[in-house]
């Protein structure tokens, strides 16, 4: 298994060079992504380009950046320079951004190589990557059923060693719910902690961009490189740097995790609840003082969260016109009547999917007046209960273990046509975003029918370091995240 | 007898008063934008002055200018407003081709100043105009219509430029008392350098809501709002077209209906663009991607301590201090470079009332001939004052200084080298002077004669003559003296016939 | 909370989305369902709270007045979908 540690390292000592990672990669692609489906854009040319400048670079003696030569995937509602992005919208279909995304530039900075755009639910709404307005992406792990959502296609990619890892965003659980479903780790940063200026905005008070990654040293190495103050993105913390590599493998005696006690009654698989029962287990042997806990409101995350989603997703979106970039649909209509402006955004907007679609309306409707107060002021009310909820417990733990999603992966088309189960799936990974804490998913186990089982991390505002410090602690002595899927491919895998 | 179920017409005889609230945009005094780094730009090539944030491109996000906000706090303070503590942004939801993000960042559920006023003359006395809010906010895009198709043809530099929004409260008042109120904005603005209110250049714009209803009655009327007022003046015009037009209608029994009108100036009528029945539901919410502004009493109190002094305080410096009457100490304060002007010149030369004289007579004239302020004006206080001192020393007359002033600000060249160049020194020598009386009377017999049948009024005619043929540069006291004494003796002529 | 017909043609008129007669039937159901699960949040007794400022700790984020650069005329152009000269072009606009 080649993390980016191991391939950066690699490189750096010319044992391999960043070229050869990168054709090895794209034939990797090649060969196992016709049946994933990861990829939405492979950039084969440049990626080749910025490996050859590495290898002359490093040729001459020259320094290179900490992630040299690595091959990084991008979810495609995150923005790169030159490179068509999409969101994996059709309304986005020609769209060629004249700038990278501040988390892209800061790893090509670092001489990151950029391989390709990876497919996600059609702007990060869902839970499956189903809603995808291009194709759909396969689990690795079983071809039919899903990688999770949003950032399915990253996941899928990280778990397919299509890429050393990849980068997706979270908003409700869109980063932690895919790693759990494809068994790799996944990363949501405390929000302000990453910029989000280049992240195609779906809830501005909710996203996060966070890294996607086999390991969770790699996961602090590329934290490391995206994190930071930004100067265009008012909502990026001014918190000093860190070094989240720092303390991964300090022992965590003494350490006090939580276990809240409706997280697990949500927990609707009980393979699921017992891998993550394992885990604690695990933990106390480590030395970790174990203790149950509660956060009362845990239940009424979902409907808040949506609520406040989708009214911030209405206006977000509201930009998608077909006037001045995006696809432009013209409407048919009888001949001679004249086609207006409006004609064409009513017309063109209909480009979205159906969850889009089924948001945007919904998030108008909590906006809108005679409603606005009920729901959507109603809603940030109770999402300061929820943040209280987390306040008051880790008064008492340093940190709260529960599954990441309350099921393995799921078949694909099982949950589609009832758009209320799937927002069921995020019941475990919206409380951190509520309340712009920091949470990490590591692989934990897996069901009996060999699917991987998610474990989620969760810790106090800025805080990576210690849930990175007792993600790492778990994985030094499980080899969940070694194993790797068997796909069906014509060659060895 | 007040506005019941009766709908017979309202007789001639009943009078009504009219109420107005006034909006007005101006674009803040910033280089840049209000949430990006582009150029606040006028006139450059189309959609050159922008960037993926004020074009709303997939992605982007707003960062605040922080001049423009504290622009907005200066005039929140110069209009003696209640500056909030706690100041947010927030959306305003709708679709328009000029607004890429379909929505406008501004600020409805808070807002930088409230309850403020400004004071306007009122016939000798002051009067307070109540100011509802003081807000910013950023502008849209601009839409031309391309002429055969009318097609919308977009450019974006507009896109972001930062906006100050003044809303008054309504009040009982009168279309010139509305004039007066803007003037007094607009002096104000200019003084604390919150914008220069050019409306030529568009970074002024203003919007009118008027009622009208019988004196004496309790409820305000049904109101329009009039849209498309490109001057002071025409806003005094529509008002008061639109005051008529409603009166009328009320006298006729009809009702008001509350609508949206554009004003033509040409025609100097108003007309419907749009009913306002189905009014927009903006679903105005808090901007997620900007945290709160908190102001505190420290930011609050250096704003104010780097005020300059607002107009009516510095008029009635200018009386005090300067001993100028009234009328020259408001026209000098009427406009901050004036009366910048003004005070640079009287530090160079401790005379008041002359220079007051100087710029509100042939300094102004000027600027009013060339439609130019004084910054695009060629000339600088110091040489104003040389050109004074030239003319108090008696180097110059009057008539030449004129002149001068003019050759200055073509030329941009000092006084000095002006009357050196053109040879315009007074002339005061007697001996040359006599010499020209002497051919000048010689020339012109006739008048002589008169003078000496007793028509005085014929030497004034021979003291012309000497400073047309002297170019105007013989000192004409002198020259008066000279004509009689020539004329005088002249004439061994009895006085009696 | 009853989502009828008119409110779902308000409400995509609101959001300027054309919606097929299918879509509308099939939205009204969606939009029933889930705004009923939104209504549990009324049992919740917020009587005592404050929305609290997102973040918290974050304020007055300022950017200097100083001019940058922004795009050239020809990127900011690029991906519209319809330009005369140098203008985006859309059809003639009129009142809603």
């Amino acid at each position: 298994m080649t993390t980016c540690f191991e391939i950066a390292r690699k490189i750096r000592n010319r044992e391999v060079s960043a070229v050869e990672v990168v054709k090895a990669t794209l034939e990797r692609i090649r060969l196992v992504d016709p049946k994933i489906g990861a990829y939405l854009q492979v950039t084969e040319k440049d990626a080749l380009e910025k490996a050859q400048e590495i290898d002359s670079r490093l040729a001459k003696g020259e320094s290179v950046g900490a992630l040299a030569g690595v091959p990084i995937a991008i979810k495609d509602n995150i923005v790169t320079k030159g490179v068509r992005t999409t969101a994996a919208s059709r309304i986005l279909e020609g769209f060629i951004p004249p700038y990278d995304a501040t988390a892209v530039k800061r790893l090509r900075d670092a001489d990151a190589v950029i391989v390709g755009k990876t497919n996600n639910d059609e702007f990060a709404m869902g839970s499956s990557t189903e809603n995808s307005g291009y194709k759909v992406t396969r689990n690795p792990w079983d071809l039919k059923r899903v990688p999770g959502g949003s950032s399915g296609g990253s996941a899928a990619a990280v778990a397919a060693d299509t890429c050393a890892a990849a980068l997706g965003s979270d908003t409700g659980g869109s980063i932690r719910q895919p790693a759990a479903l494809c068994g790799v780790v996944g990363l949501k940063p405390t929000y302000g902690l990453v910029s989000r200026y280049g992240l195609i905005t779906f809830a501005s008070s909710l996203d996060q961009i966070g890294p996607i990654t086999k390991d969770v040293r790699d996961a602090a190495t590329i934290m490391n490189i995206i994190s930071g103050r930004c100067e265009n993105d008012s909502t990026s913390l001014e918190a000093a740097a860190q070094d989240f590599t720092a303390h991964l493998e300090e022992k965590i005696n003494g350490i006090r995790l939580g276990l809240p006690k409706e997280y697990f009654a949500l927990s609707a698989d009980s393979e699921v609840t017992k891998a993550v029962q394992d885990a604690a287990r695990l933990y106390e042997n480590l030395g970790a003082k174990i203790r149950e806990v509660s956060l009362p409101h845990t239940d009424i995350g979902i409907a808040t969260y949506y609520i406040i989603a989708n009214a911030e997703a209405s206006s977000n979106l509201a930009r998608y016109t077909g006037i001045h970039y995006s696809s432009r649909q013209t409407p048919e209509t009888g001949s001679g009547s004249q086609i207006f402006a409006q004609d064409v955004i009513d017309s063109t907007r209909t480009l979205f999917g159906r969850e889009v679609k089924r948001r945007i309306m919904l998030g108008t409707f909590v906006l809108s007046s005679g409603y606005y107060d009920a729901y959507y002021i109603k809603a940030l009310k109770v999402q300061t209960l929820i943040c209280r909820d987390f306040e008051e417990v880790f008064k008492e733990v340093d940190a709260l273990i529960t599954p990441t999603s309350p099921t393995p992966a799921f078949g694909i088309g099982e949950n589609i046509e009832d758009p209320l189960a799937m927002y069921l799936c995020d019941v475990m990974t919206v409380g951190a975003n509520l309340a712009g804490i920091p949470a990490i998913s590591i692989p934990c186990g897996f069901s009996s029918r060999g699917l991987p089982i998610g474990m989620q991390i969760i810790g106090n505002r800025l805080s990576e370091g210690r849930i990175l410090q007792v993600a790492r602690a778990f994985e030094r002595e499980t080899e969940f995240h070694k194993k790797k899927p068997r796909i069906d491919t014509d060659e060895c895998g | 007898m007040n506005g019941g179920a009766c709908s017979a017409g309202r007789s001639r005889w009943v009078e009504f008063d009219s109420v107005v609230s006034v909006e007005i945009h101006v674009q803040l005094a910033t280089e840049s934008k209000l949430f990006c780094r582009c150029a606040s730009v006028y006139g450059a090539q189309p959609n050159t002055s922008v960037c993926p944030v004020c074009l709303g491109l997939p992605g982007s996000l707003p960062v605040v200018n922080r001049e423009a906000f504290e622009l907005g706090i200066c005039a929140a303070l110069a209009l003696s407003c209640e500056v909030s503590s706690i100041c947010t942004f927030d959306r305003k939801n709708y679709f328009y081709p000029d607004l890429p993000k379909s929505y406008q960042i501004t600020q409805h559920y808070s807002a930088l100043g409230r309850n403020g006023r400004i004071e306007i003359e009122d016939n000798g006395g002051a009067r307070q105009i109540q100011i509802d809010r003081v807000h910013i906010e950023e502008d849209a895009g601009k839409i031309v219509y391309d002429e055969t198709t009318g097609e919308s043809l977009i450019d974006f530099n507009r896109c972001g430029v930062p906006l100050l929004e003044i809303v008054t409260k309504p009040w009982v008042t009168t279309p010139e008392e509305v004039y007066k109120y803007l003037v007094a904005i607009k002096q104000v603005l200019q003084y604390t350098g919150v914008s220069d209110c050019d409306m030529e250049k568009g970074n002024l714009r203003c919007d009118v809501n008027i009622s009208v209803m019988e004196q004496g009655a309790q409820e305000f009327g049904t109101r329009t709002e009039v849209k498309n007022l490109n001057s002071f003046r025409a806003v005094q015009k529509a008002l008061e077209y639109e005051k008529k037009r409603q009166i009328e209608l009320i006298r006729q029994g009809k009702k008001v209906v509350m609508e949206t009108l554009l004003y033509d100036d040409v025609s100097g009528k108003t007309a419907l663009q749009r009913s306002k029945e189905q009014a927009q539901d903006y679903r105005y919410f808090p901007e997620p991607d900007l945290h709160p502004f908190f102001i505190s009493g420290e930011w609050l109190e250096s704003v104010r301590s780097k005020m300059v002094e607002l107009p009516g305080a510095r008029r009635e410096r200018f009386i005090r201090e300067y001993f100028l009457p009234r009328y020259d100490a408001g026209v000098l304060t009427g406009d901050r470079e004036i009366a910048d002007f003004f005070e640079k010149c009287v530090t160079l030369h401790n005379s008041p009332k002359v220079i007051s004289n100087w710029i509100m007579g042939e300094v102004m004239k000027t600027l009013n001939e060339k439609k130019v302020s004084l910054s695009d004006l060629n000339l600088s206080p110091a040489q104003l004052v040389e050109l004074i001192n030239l003319l108090e020393s008696g180097e110059i007359t009057n008539l030449v200084a004129k002149d001068v002033l003019a050759a200055v600000i073509e030329t941009g060249k000092s006084p000095r080298d002006i009357i050196a160049q053109k040879g315009l020194r007074q002339e005061s020598a007697e001996d040359a002077l006599r010499a020209v009386v002497d051919k000048v009377i010689a020339s012109n017999p006739v008048p002589a004669v008169e003078y000496k049948k007793g028509k005085k009024t014929a030497a004034q005619f021979l003291i012309g003559q000497v400073m047309k043929e002297t170019k105007g540069r013989a000192n004409p006291q002198i020259v008066a003296r000279l004509v009689l004494e020539a004329l005088d003796k002249a004439a061994p002529e009895n006085p009696q016939k | 909370m009853e989502i009828d017909a008119k409110l779902v043609e308000y409400l995509a008129q609101l959001c300027s989305i054309s919606l097929s007669e299918e879509e509308k039937i099939s939205l009204r159901g969606d939009l029933q369902k889930i705004l009923s699960y939104f209504e549990r949040i009324n049992a919740l007794d917020t009587s005592q709270v404050q929305v609290s400022a997102s973040g918290g700790e974050q304020v007055n984020v300022f950017r200097e007045d100083r001019k940058g650069a922004g795009l050239p005329q020809d990127e900011a152009l690029k991906n519209a979908p319809d330009r005369k000269g140098n203008f985006f072009k859309a059809p003639p606009i009129i009142e809603r």
